[in-house]
């Protein structure tokens, strides 16, 4: 027990104390900040995405939908692979653009391509609302997998709470360089938890997987074609959700940000054709969550198989590494949502619509002290509103995602407007918001968020070519003049 | 739909985006076809074997589609290694 508690507060301080020392004599400017001077080779890239990437919903949420949904889970193996094919297609080409004009932030980007601080600011707005469901997410499994962990040693409460604010810390000091260095901690504890659990439990419980599976033929077969053990989530929906997740996963304001650290536009190209290979622990994790099925049903919150399913298998000290490697893996996504919510929050929307005149050092210092006031924001929500996980990233991804034709279109298509983005991203918005208010999510079959994408294309295509063409020779000259 | 056009026009990248779709049609549109538990492959219900190979293979067509950009489209200016 002691043993347990030890490691997870030792694991905690030690990336946090990582993070800082990740910052030193780097001297802190936007650039270094946010962007790492644009100084990252394909290493720190790979870790830096995958650490925003395999989140605590990895844990928790994949293998808590296997046991409770079964099937439709799937998707989760899949979409990042589908994302990281894209990315090999328009990362490259969106990176040449962010060095070219210096860009920081994903609203800079349509700052510059469409010439209009309003749609930067409408971006931004957008941008931090699907971040903090995302943050909160993290915070809430933080602090569920603590406390089980710890056999209750530690309320859920004050792991948020002592973790977030050393994530705070580590942040505010290094940007992210902290992010990357803590990620390696991260991903080598994650990854040696998955590989033990994920290929011990079947073999501790039936031998092996193709014989778990097998027992779940014979008993639950449903559970493993699709709709699953759902009546909604069926062939239609998984497809929906695969190019919605698909499209949209470099739509977050994090990892649209994190491409600009690179060293160049072949780092990130490269970075894609490896990332899928990241993907396959996930694999590992289903198997968790389909042995817990057996070996434990019925639990009310299908979140917590992962973790009950280790407590009854493990001793209480691998116990704590779990603890420990959740916290982190918490942490890590964590931090740099909270770098990018802030940077956006005091650049793109402070400084673009409150006081365009602000000097690069003041948004420096706003962005940093934003750092402390989304911290807490995010720890109140997590305290008072925990909510079952994956439905919240959904709904996160059914935002950002509509950012998609304004940014792919915007990097291959120069007949795109202003107007054209403006209309589409508005009521692709407006589509999300309503069906899922009204209850309508799934919408004929189909995930809310695609229905919008889908719409807000062709609005985004229709609205373009019938709208004066953005002068881009006059564009280009009057960001010159800007900075 | 110039810029559309031009960059079709490019061989490697044509080739490279033929590849760049062989994970889409296999993992989102021929899902109809492979929702089921037989053949048990390697162990795995047939849906999750589907999945699981070509997230596997992925890596691998996007090093070829790399390799192919490189030797049919020149190096632009500026481009490191």
């Amino acid at each position: 027990m002691n043993a347990a508690l030890f490691i997870i507060l030792g694991t905690i301080l030690f990336s946090a104390l990582l993070g800082i020392y990740a910052g030193r004599r780097v001297k802190m400017n936007l650039e270094n900040w946010t962007v790492g001077g644009r100084q990252f080779g394909i290493v720190i890239i790979w870790l830096l995405m995958a650490g925003e990437i395999y989140t605590t919903f990895t844990f928790l949420g994949a293998s808590g939908w296997a046991y409770s949904k079964g099937a439709p889970t799937f998707y989760i193996l899949a979409y990042g692979a589908l994302a990281y094919t894209l990315s090999f297609f328009i990362l490259p080409a969106l990176w040449k653009v962010g060095k070219k004009h210096g860009l920081h932030t994903q609203p800079d980007y349509f700052v510059n391509r469409y010439n209009s601080r309003a749609l930067g600011f409408l971006v931004a707005l957008i941008g931090v609302f699907s971040i903090i469901p995302y943050l909160q997410l993290q915070l809430t499994g933080l602090g569920l997998i603590v406390e089980v962990a710890s056999n209750q040693a530690i309320p859920s409460r004050l792991a948020i709470a002592i973790s977030f604010v050393l994530t705070c810390v580590f942040v505010y000091t290094s940007g992210i360089r902290g992010t990357a260095w803590v990620s390696i901690v991260k991903d080598i504890m994650m990854i040696v938890a998955v590989l033990v659990v994920g290929i011990g439990v079947p073999m501790i419980y039936f031998g092996g997987f193709g014989n778990m599976f097998r027992t779940l033929i014979e008993q639950k077969p449903q559970y493993l074609v699709l709709p699953g053990g759902t009546s909604h989530m069926g062939v239609i929906w998984v497809m929906s959700t695969l190019l919605l997740t698909g499209l949209g996963f470099y739509m977050w304001p994090h990892v649209f940000g994190s491409v600009f650290s690179a060293k160049s536009a072949n780092i990130i190209k490269r970075n894609a054709i490896i990332m899928p290979i990241y993907q396959i622990p996930i694999l590992l994790i289903f198997m968790v969550g389909f042995t817990a099925l057996l070996v434990i049903p019925g639990l009310a919150n299908g979140d917590m198989a992962f973790l009950e399913l280790v407590n009854k298998t493990y001793p209480s000290w691998f116990m704590g590494f779990v603890g420990a490697a959740g916290a982190v893996t918490a942490m890590v996504p964590a931090s740099i949502l909270v770098l990018f919510a802030s940077t956006l929050l005091a650049k793109n929307v402070y400084k673009a619509g409150f006081n365009p005149k602000a000097s690069e050092e003041t948004v420096m210092r706003l962005s940093r002290f934003l750092v402390l006031v989304i911290t807490t924001i995010a720890l109140v929500f997590a305290i008072a509103f925990p909510e079952e996980l994956v439905n919240l990233l959904i709904f996160g991804y059914d935002g950002v995602c509509q950012f998609f034709p304004g940014v792919v279109l915007g990097l291959f298509w120069r007949r795109v407007t202003k107007t054209g983005v403006f209309c589409g991203l508005i009521v692709g918005i407006a589509v999300v918001v309503g069906l899922i208010v009204s209850g309508r999510d799934p919408f004929l079959g189909m995930n809310a968020g695609f229905v919008g994408l889908a719409i807000n294309s062709v609005l985004t295509l229709v609205v373009s070519l019938s709208t004066k063409p953005t002068d881009v020779k006059k564009l280009e000259s009057e960001e010159r003049h800007d900075r | 739909m110039a810029d559309l056009k031009e960059i079709g026009m490019k061989k490697g990248t044509r080739i490279a985006l033929i590849l760049g779709a062989i994970p889409f049609i296999t993992m989102v549109f021929a899902l109809p076809l492979v929702n089921r538990i037989e053949p048990i492959i390697l162990g795995l219900p047939f849906l999750l074997f589907w999945l699981l190979a070509w997230v596997v293979l992925t890596p691998v067509i996007l090093a070829l589609a790399y390799k192919l950009e490189k030797k049919y489209n020149p190096p632009e200016e500026g481009e490191d290694k």
